[in-house]
Formats: structure tokens, sequence, C-alpha cells
């Protein structure tokens, strides 16, 4: 298939092939997003929840049932409910959380700002630390620090993360009280700076209020470090490996033999030559902590979208549940969209 | 090596900031501030006539008034006046006409009148929520409140079909469901003819001592005082409930004094909070009761004998003592202690050789049962603990594990063999929990009486129905404590359900904090008169 | 007797000739050579050293552990480590945590067995279809990948337990439904190399059907990349089992699963801290000692990645 591609494209206009390219990606963002709200109806209607028992608790009479159970449109077919939905979403309505009875836009507007600011934070950390230990590694392959980078990375591999937050917690916050415990911000902080990206760090920045940024910071500290970690494992791995690839390429040795310095040789040539493929890991393991870190908010009492999700699905709120999805699922799609395009644009290969 | 020291400064100097940004030493909450730690995850709703869960009447207490009300001082006083200044009984028992008290005023400045008492309780009857059946259970219905729930002047009169202990019924008004809602605010807000149930679930318009500022789910409940309050300006201004899941996070919070109360640390921590400093460690008696039950449907588990080994196979004791100690007190009856007719016998201790020779009078060798628990982590240990000891009478028990709502629905669908759950009363009135463990009028698969503790085992009751059903409508006090005394006798030797626990609420709190209470086995907490 | 020592230098010779007489000869030559080079790396043989002895510990739980995992003691909960005959304390219903380490290694084993058995089948099974046919089946096969690759993985593995309901089996197929559509990738990817080489050609030219092609000629050309992917990946499963473990979806009471009993202990993290520390430390431990060994046969099989 790809190769009648190229020949049809040499023949047309160069124009053209790009706006088919574009179309298609659309068409297929579209396909993959419908597959995903699909799959998640299914699941949410033959899990053995009952949403109507869900809503109205243990001690509803059955009348009081019953006119929930219509009220939710679960008298109808399967395919009209998930036609009704889709119409909905369509529309930007994801429809009102059972349990909470406010809109899921407005759930997912409050939680995924908390989960931003977290992801930001960590994959920021791992790549300040991930990167330059990669490089390091690469260049001095077989060293100590090699093997130290090696082994950090490995161990951040195979740490239970709800295990690691939870002795970070006792140690850090319970024991040293070095940093803030769980939720985003000390009682009295809250609801000090007004909410204008969802970010507190952002926000209380913007109001200048630095007391309420110091005490975000200590909250965040923790388990974005531990994120951070993660990230740092996969980033200095994965840049050690690009840089092994570049340094044993031809034109480093050219270059070390023309008598550059080795420092010219190493930032100037072979990373410059990693970076798409540097964004593109990035941007996996951006997208990965977007999805949320359930099991880090879970452990931090952070109100992400990945333990709303999480909570919802347990207590049966399938709008909230798919709400979630679609939005995580649509910001994976598009980071790895992105990180094509980056890929495409940039590495001088594909020209 | 000159980006690997650079890279070592960033990480020093991160901890650095790590260091200094920690709170420093020990903070104190404002003095005119209440901040409590709690779950609240089970907050859908601030409707006072949808409301149901235990955070809920939480809130529902401090912000609305009822018709009568417990003082939160003196819980055993029963219930007093509180809208209602005063009431009469007709003849006949069945029609009540209630005073309302003059000079109340609701938060919007709006005056609290007959026309919104009678709003209030016809509204919770034709929106038929949850706990609707709390009011309809004495004959109102959507299409006859025009008549049995009517205002007129400055008194409000119900009328029910049959003279029902008048107790009974001024107990249910305590209930959150009678909660006063202010009118003109509620239908102001009213959207596709809800009665303004939307807006009521995230905003409040009542009467009582605290105003709600805002729920966040998962997240809090701010409450703002109402200096207008009829007993007078409460002494917190504010009260926050934060939601925090774990208990160890609780008595960090509350040892480093970033909060004033804990409410669900767990024995270990309690122990530990214990020796803290500035915390007090404080027990209150709750209504919620902890039972099993076994489904009459199972061919072995309908046979007498069974039921009462099963019963011997438990070990009270040593739950008690260990991983439930302080937090659980044995208690082997279905009326809560405190309650009207509440007995204190509990004949029943682990007798693993007693329960082989029942089990062994029943033709029963061995069997599988499944149970089914909801995964908390204390009822999933109580599960484990029954299964060793089922176990050495030869009984397997399977347990399954699911979320609340997962159990709850094969529970109601009568599939589990057993169940392991809780229950808490409704309405501080007996006929509560009699009116769910030990009454079942239709006992087939058609009745639908999923509401009912005894149709869910699908257990008859063995006469127990009518002898309820005489209970509810005896106006005398003391004749009617005998008779649930009589009913609870037969209840504990016959019925398929083997209540264990009564629940003891300890609470950590920091040593300033005074006249704390939480609403004992009858109501909810009370913020007025907190000081600290 | 005597002569043992003569064969096995023969054996040592033959594996290591330059010059193999058989197809099976070659193979196995090539197979010791990987040994040894395994061999040499000494972080890959301690990984190999800590599941080997994993293995043992499941294979011989019952003769190990000092008590029955399950049996409760009310009175004696909570006791410290080094406490008299409990070597790592006990838990919340006084039952030895050595004991429930040790049979908890079996449950262990039992699911990364059966998840390192179903995802890559599953995704070598789709990955190669949808290579070798292309076209449409190929659009639509990679498109439900991709749906899938788009669910966040813990969200979709909850999902699936939760509508299923908790179990052990349950949460093994929860994490195989998650892991297979990376294996699915690089089956694809090999599968499309591999189809247009004239080897696979001449073989088509020969008459053979596309059932047999994919599954005698594609199918043990993808497996080495699919192994190494696998064994990186164990940690992964572990980690994902002791999550739905800690989250309460995994194996139920009384199993003494490692992620579950985490999750016990968490309550008592502040006073008795040991309870929740010890089965993370052995998580920990099995997982690294897989990532050791990926790492290790990762240098082996797959060397042009520059011995990451």
């Amino acid at each position: 298939m790809a190769v009648t591609d190229t020949t049809e494209g040499r023949r047309r206009a160069p124009l053209v092939p790009w706006i088919k390219g574009a179309l298609l990606t659309l068409g297929s963002v579209a396909v993959t997003m419908l597959g995903l709200l699909f799959v998640t109806f299914i699941i949410g209607r033959v899990m053995p929840i009952d949403p109507v028992l869900a809503i109205v608790g243990e001690r509803a009479s059955q009348s009081t049932y019953d006119a929930v159970y219509q009220q939710l449109g679960l008298d109808k077919p399967l395919l009209v409910q998930f036609l009704y939905y889709l119409w909905d979403v369509v529309r930007g309505d994801f429809g009102m959380s059972l349990l909470n009875a406010r809109p899921v836009s407005e759930d997912i507007a409050r939680v995924f700002p908390a989960t931003l600011e977290l992801a930001t934070l960590g994959v920021f950390i791992g790549i300040v630390l991930g990167v330059p230990l990669g490089v390091i590694a690469a260049v001095r392959r077989g060293s100590w620090i090699d093997q130290i980078a090696r082994v950090v990375a490995l161990v951040g591999y195979s740490m239970p993360i709800f295990w690691l937050g939870l002795m970070g917690l006792l140690v850090f916050y319970g024991i040293l009280g070095w940093v803030g415990g769980p939720g985003r911000l000390d009682i009295f902080y809250q609801d000090i700076v007004p909410s204008r990206t969802g970010m507190i760090l952002v926000d209380s920045a913007i109001a200048g209020d630095w007391s309420v940024f110091r005490n975000a910071f200590s909250h965040i500290v923790l388990p974005a470090a531990l994120l951070g970690y993660y990230s740092l494992a996969y980033i200095s791995r994965m840049t050690r490996s690009f840089m092994l690839e570049q340094l044993s390429a031809e034109y480093v040795t050219t270059a070390r033999v023309k008598g550059m310095s080795e420092r010219a040789v190493i930032w100037r040539h072979a990373f410059r030559n990693i970076r798409v493929q540097l964004i593109t890991v990035i941007a996996l393991s951006y997208a990965n902590l977007l999805e949320g870190s359930v099991l880090t908010e879970i452990i931090f009492s952070w109100p992400g979208i990945g333990s709303y999700i999480t909570t919802a699905l347990l207590s049966a709120d399938m709008n909230a549940v798919l709400g979630g999805t679609v939005v995580v699922g649509l910001i994976f799609i598009c980071l790895n969209i992105l990180s094509d395009l980056l890929y495409r644009v940039f590495d001088p290969r594909s020209k | 090596m000159n980006a690997f020291n650079r890279l070592m400064t960033g990480a020093a100097l991160g901890l650095a900031l790590a260091v200094t940004s920690g709170p420093m030493g020990s903070a104190e909450t404002p003095a005119n501030m209440l901040v409590i730690a709690n779950r609240i995850d089970d907050i859908t709703t601030l409707d006072p006539a949808e409301s149901f869960e235990f955070a809920g009447s939480d809130v529902s207490r401090n912000v609305y008034q009822k018709l009568v009300n417990f003082d939160p001082m003196d819980l055993d006083a029963g219930y007093q006046p509180e809208v209602a200044e005063s009431w009469t009984v007709s003849d006949d028992g069945k029609t009540i006409t209630f005073t309302i008290r003059d000079g109340l005023t609701f938060h919007s400045g709006n005056p609290v009148t007959a026309a919104d008492v009678e709003f209030s309780l016809r509204r919770a009857v034709i929106l038929n929520k949850t706990p609707s059946f709390i009011l309809t259970q004495f004959g109102f219905t959507a299409d006859n409140v025009e008549q049995t729930i009517v205002a007129d002047g400055n008194t409000v009169t119900i009328t029910t079909d049959q003279p029902y202990a008048t107790s009974f019924v001024l107990n249910c008004l305590t209930a959150t469901i009678g909660g006063i809602v202010d009118m003109k605010t509620v239908m102001a807000n009213e959207a596709d003819g809800d009665m303004g149930n939307t807006w009521l679930k995230t905003n409040s318009a009542g009467s009582g001592a605290y105003k709600l500022v805002s729920w966040k789910p998962n997240e809090s409940v701010t409450l703002q005082s109402n200096p207008d309050f009829y007993l007078g300006a409460p002494a917190m201004e504010r009260v926050i409930v934060r939601h925090v899941q774990e208990s160890a996070s609780q008595r960090l919070l509350l040892e480093r004094g970033d909060i004033d109360m804990a409410r669900n640390l767990n024995p270990e921590d309690i122990a530990g909070a214990r020796g803290a400093d500035g915390v007090v460690i404080t027990d209150e008696l709750r209504g919620r009761l902890m039972y099993v039950s076994m489904n009459q449907k199972h061919p072995e588990l309908s046979k007498p004998e069974v039921r009462q080994a099963l019963k011997y196979l438990i070990d009270y004791e040593g739950m008690q003592n260990s991983f439930l100690n302080g937090q659980y007190v044995i208690h082997q009856n279905f009326l809560p202690r405190t309650f009207l007719g509440a007995v204190d016998e509990n004949p029943f201790s682990l007798n693993v050789e007693k329960a082989k020779e029942l089990l062994a009078a029943a033709g029963v060798e061995s069997m599988e049962l499944e149970v089914g628990v909801r995964e908390a982590q204390e009822r999933i240990e109580i599960a484990q603990t029954l299964q060793n000891t089922f176990a050495q009478a030869g009984i397997t028990l399977n347990i399954t594990v699911g979320t609340a709502k997962q159990i709850l629905a094969r529970y109601r669908a009568r599939e589990l063999d057993v169940y392991l759950g809780a229950w808490g009363p409704d309405y501080p009135d007996p006929h509560t929990n009699a009116g769910t463990f030990a009454y079942n009028p239709d006992n087939s698969d058609a009745a639908q009486a999923t509401g009912l503790l005894a149709w869910r085992n699908s257990w008859d009751t063995g006469g127990l129905t009518e002898k309820t059903a005489a209970a509810v409508v005896e106006n005398d006090r003391d004749k009617r404590s005998q008779m649930y005394a009589e009913i609870q006798a037969t209840f504990r030797e016959t019925a398929p359900f083997a209540v264990m626990f009564q629940k003891i609420e300890q609470t950590a709190q920091r040593d300033n904090v005074a006249n704390v209470n939480l609403g004992g086995a009858t109501t909810a907490v009370s913020y007025w008169p907190i000081t600290k | 007797m005597s002569d043992m020592t003569a064969p096995d230098l023969t054996w040592r010779a033959w594996l290591l000739t330059d010059a193999p007489t058989s197809r099976r000869h070659a193979q196995l030559a090539s197979f010791y050579q990987g040994w040894l080079s395994l061999r040499s790396n000494t972080m890959a043989m301690f990984g190999l050293g800590i599941l080997i002895f994993l293995l043992l510990v499941a294979l011989f739980a019952p003769f190990i552990a000092p008590y029955d995992p399950f049996v409760q003691s009310l009175g004696n909960r909570l006791q410290p480590m080094g406490a008299e005959g409990h070597l790592l304390g006990t838990d919340s219903l006084g039952r030895d945590i050595l004991s429930r380490l040790i049979y908890g290694s079996r449950i262990t084993l039992y699911i990364v067995a059966l998840v390192a058995l179903i995802a890559p089948v599953a995704g070598l099974l789709v990955g190669t279809v949808a290579g070798y046919a292309g076209g449409w089946t190929d659009t639509i096969l990679m498109r439900i990948t991709d749906i899938f690759l788009a669910f966040p993985r813990l969200v979709l593995a909850l999902a699936f337990v939760a509508a299923l309901g908790a179990g052990i089996e349950n949460a093994v197929l929860a994490i195989s439904l998650t892991a297979w559509p990376p294996y699915a990738r690089i089956a694809r990817a090999e599968t499309l190399t591999i189809r247009s080489s004239d080897y696979i050609s001449a073989i088509r030219l020969q008459g053979a059907g596309a059932l047999r092609i994919i599954t005698k000629h594609i199918w043990p050309l993808c497996i080495s990349s699919l192994i190494v992917r696998v064994t990186l990946d164990m940690a992964g499963i572990i980690l994902a089992a002791a999550g739905l473990g800690f989250l309460g979806l995994g194996a139920q009471p009384p199993s003494p699963e490692w992620g579950a009993m985490i999750s016990e202990g968490r309550r008592f993290i502040l006073d008795h801290w040991w309870v929740a520390t010890v089965p993370g430390l052995a998580i920990f431990t099995v997982s690294l000692a897989f990532n050791l060994l990926g790492d290790g046969l990762r240098d082996v099989l797959d060397p042009k990645d520059g011995g990451q």
C-alpha cells in the first residue's frame, strides 16, 4: 500500500497529497474516537453495576427506581442509547454526572488542570534530569556513571509506584515534614487565589500570592518528583540509546579527526540530530502522565482525571467515565499526531 | 563532567527548595474556623428531599431546620420544637396540627412561613426520591398531598392514613427529608418543572445555623455561619469539611495542626494519635449495625439449626478486641442501643462444638457458601475472620468483594447466599429497623420489596411482620417498648440475621475543640454549639 | 565416570564450531554463544539468579513457609519484624507475613506466566495477519489496535475487571487486553519487512498458502524480537497486577497476592510500616530481576540496539 501511495503522490501536484494526508489523519482520528467511545459505552453497559441503583441507593422503593430507570433512557435499545449519547457529544455535551449532579464537562474542566499541572512538572523533571543523564551515560559508555544511570533507570522501571508513593509520604511528610501532605493545598490556603487556569501554581503566580505558591509547591513536589523519576528512567534510557547510535556514526568520527572539541561534537552535532527522536519519546512520556496516573493520584489524594475516571467507573457514573475517556483518548491521539508531524517536518531522512 | 556537575547542583537546589517550602513547625487553624477531615465521597446531592447519605445528612442538619428537631446538647430528651412552636393531635390520632414559630428567617431574608412548610413536605412527597418512603409510609401520595398536608394561617396540618404513634410521625419529621426549604428561592430556580431539584442539589435555601458556600465533590464542603440563627450566631464562622480518604493522612493532618477534627481514624491510628500532643479522642455510640444475613432460598440455610449454628461460628469477642477495637461493640439485636425498645442481651459467642452439634442435627456435614462484601477494609477483615471460624465447622465460605453498588445489586436480587453488611437507621424511631429486619408482608419474588432486608433474604419473618405492624400504631410508650423487646427476643433466636456489632465513632480532635456532638445513634453532627 | 571430561570438551567445541554441520547444529551453536555472552553480563545473571530463586520458593512453598499463610491469630496481630517465630512479623489478622510472602510468589508467577502467554500471542496473531493481508484488513485491525492504545491502560484494565468481576483470572485477562497492542505493532512491522523479502516470494511462488506462510515462516521470524519485549514487559505486568491487587480488583482475600498485601498494610503505615513495606520490596525485587534479565537478553538477541 505504501508503495502505491508515493507513486500516486509524485504524479500529482505537491499540495494534494498533503491535504489528502490531513483528511486521512482526521478520518482515522474520528474513527478511533468513535471506536473508543463505543468500547467504553459497551463496557459501561455490561458492567454489573446498576446505574439506577448508583443514583437511588439501597433503600429506594421500586417506584423511585422505575422513575430513574426511564429518566436515564435505559428502557431504549442499546444502539439508540449510544446514538443519543453520540449526538450529545458531538454538540460538546457530555451530559450530567449521575453522582454529583453537575455537568461532566464542568467536572473535567476542574480535574484536568490538576493532572496537567502534575504531569507537566513531572515530565519537566524527567527532561531536565533524564536527558543530560542519558547523554553522559552514552558519552562515557561503560563508566561508573553509565552504570549508575542504568541502575537508576532499572530501579525506576521496577518500583511499584503506589508503594514508592506511600513510602515517600511516610518519610518526607510523616517523619521529616519536608513536604506538604496529600491534596493540592493546605486547607487554609484553599480558595484564596481566583481560579483562572485551574493550575494552582500558575494561578497563584498570576495573582502574585507567593505564600499560596509555596504551599502548592510543597504539595506537588513529592508526587511530581515521583512521576518525574518514572519519566526520567524512560527518557534517560532512550536518550542514551539514540546518542550511542549517533556517536558511532561516521560524521562524528570525521568531526573528531578534524580536531573539533569533544563538547562541540556531542552537543552541536550528535545531540542536535537526536532532538526529533527525543521529542517523540518525551511526547509519549507526557501522554502517559496526562492519561492520569491513577495510582499516584489516589495515593496523594490528587483530584485529577485519573482518579476521577476511576471513581466514576467504580460507582457506575457512566457519563463521567465516557467523558473522561474521550478527553484522555483525544489527548493521547493528538500528542501522537503532533509527534508524528514533528518527526516528518524535522527529520532530515524523511525529506 | 561539566554537565554532570550542573546536574548535581540542580538536584541539590531542588531539594533545598523542597525543604524550605515545607510547612514551618506546627500550623494552627484560625480561631473562628473549624476544619474537619472526613470521607465525603458519598454525597451525591444536597437537596433535603433527595439526600440520604451520612456526609449529606451532616450538611443538611446544619443548613435546614425541621418542624421538630433534636437538641445536640441533650439528645436523650428526644425531639423538641423547632420550626413548629407547638402541636396538637386530633382525637382519632390521625391529624397533627403544628403552629409555626414567629420570627424565623431563611438565609435569603424571607420569613419562614406555614406555606414554606407545606411546600417542603409536599415537594418531598411529589419528587418521590429515595428517602421519600419516610413520608409516604404515612399514606401521603403525590395525588393526595393537597388534602393531607395543608397550611392555614400560621399552622400546618398533616393527616395520616392510620393513627400511628405520634412519636413515630414526629421522629420521622426529624430526618433530613423533613428539612424546610425556602419556597420563593427554590421556585425561582425551578427548571423543567423539577421543583428546584437540580438547583438544590448543589445550593442551599435553608434557615439553619449555616449556609452552604460550596460543595466540591470528593474535595470539600464549605459552610458559612448564619448570624441571624434563632439560637444566636454560631461561634465557628466557617466550617470546612475536607475529603481525606486515608486514615493515616487524616492523622498526620491532625497531629500537625492542619485540621481540628479527624473522623475516620482506624483503631491503630486512634491508638497512635492518643499519644500525640494536643489531641484528644472522644467516643460516641452511633446507630450503625454490622450484620451477617443468610438467604432463605438456600436449602441448608433455611434450616433453623443451621441459622443458629452460624451464629455460634462468629468470633464476636476476638474481632471486637482486635481489628475492630474501640470502634465496634458487640450488639446482637436489631435496635441500636439508645433507641426506644433497645435490649442489651447478647447470648451468642464463638462455640464451634455447639455449632457442629447443631449442624449435625440438621444433617449438614459440609457446605460451600458465597459471602458478598463491599470493599471496605474492616468488612473484608470480618469476612476473612468468618471464613476462618466457619471452616472450623466444615463450612467453606468464599468471599466475593465488590464495590458497594455491585454487591448491593446482587443482594437486592436475592442472589447472595450470605451478605455481610451494615445498616444505619433512617430516622430515630424503632420502626426504621423493625420495619426492615422484621417486616415482610409479601415474600414472593414478584413483590420486589427490595427495600426490606427480610425480603432480600427471602425470609417470611415467621409472624414478626404482624407484630411489627401492631407496634407502630401503639401510642403507649412503655407498651410499645415492651413489644419491640419481644419482637427482638424472637428475632435473635430465629431470624436469618446475625447482628454482630454496633458502631462507636471515635473522633480525634485538637484539645481546644469543645461541645462536639456527632448526633449519637439518632441524628447527624451539629456544628453550631462547637467552640474552640 | 572418568571420561566425563572428554565428551564435555567435545560438546563445547561442537557448540562453538564455526562450521555447523546442520541447521539444528547452527541453532544450538548460536544459542550457546548467546548464553555465553549473557553469562558474562553480571547484572543479567543476578536477575536470572533471583528469578530461579523465586521459582524454587514458589515450587517448594509448603516446605519453606514456617506457617500456613491463611491461619489467623487475632490475639497475635501486627507483631513487629523479628518477633518470636515471625521473622517478618504478622499482619492485621495475625497471619505470618513471611509465609504469605512465600505463597504469594506462586500467584505472581502464575499471573506473569499467563499474561506472557496470552498477550504476545494475541498481538502476534493480529499483527502478522494485518501486516500480511494488507488493505482493508490491515486498516481495520490497526484501527482497533489504535483504539486500545488510546485507552488509558489502567482505566481499561479497571473497566474490564469491574465488568467481569474481581479475581485473578479476570485480572490476567484485563492486563493482557491492555498489553497486546504494542506486540501487534511490532509483529506487523516485522511482517511488513519479511513479506517483501525474496525468500517469502520464493515460497509463495512454490504455491504455499497465506496461512502456511504466516504460521510456518513469518511467526518464527517475529519471535525473537517478541521475546525480548516480553521479558522487558514482565516487570510492567507484575506492577500492573500489583496495582490491580492494590485497588482490590485483583486476587481476592484471603489470597496472599503482594499488591493486595500492600493495600491491606497501608492502613498501618505510620505505626506498623513493615506490613506494607515487605511485600513492596518483594514486588520491587522480582520486577528488578526481570528488568535486569531483559536488559541482558536484549544485548544478546538484539545487538543492533547498542547494548542498552
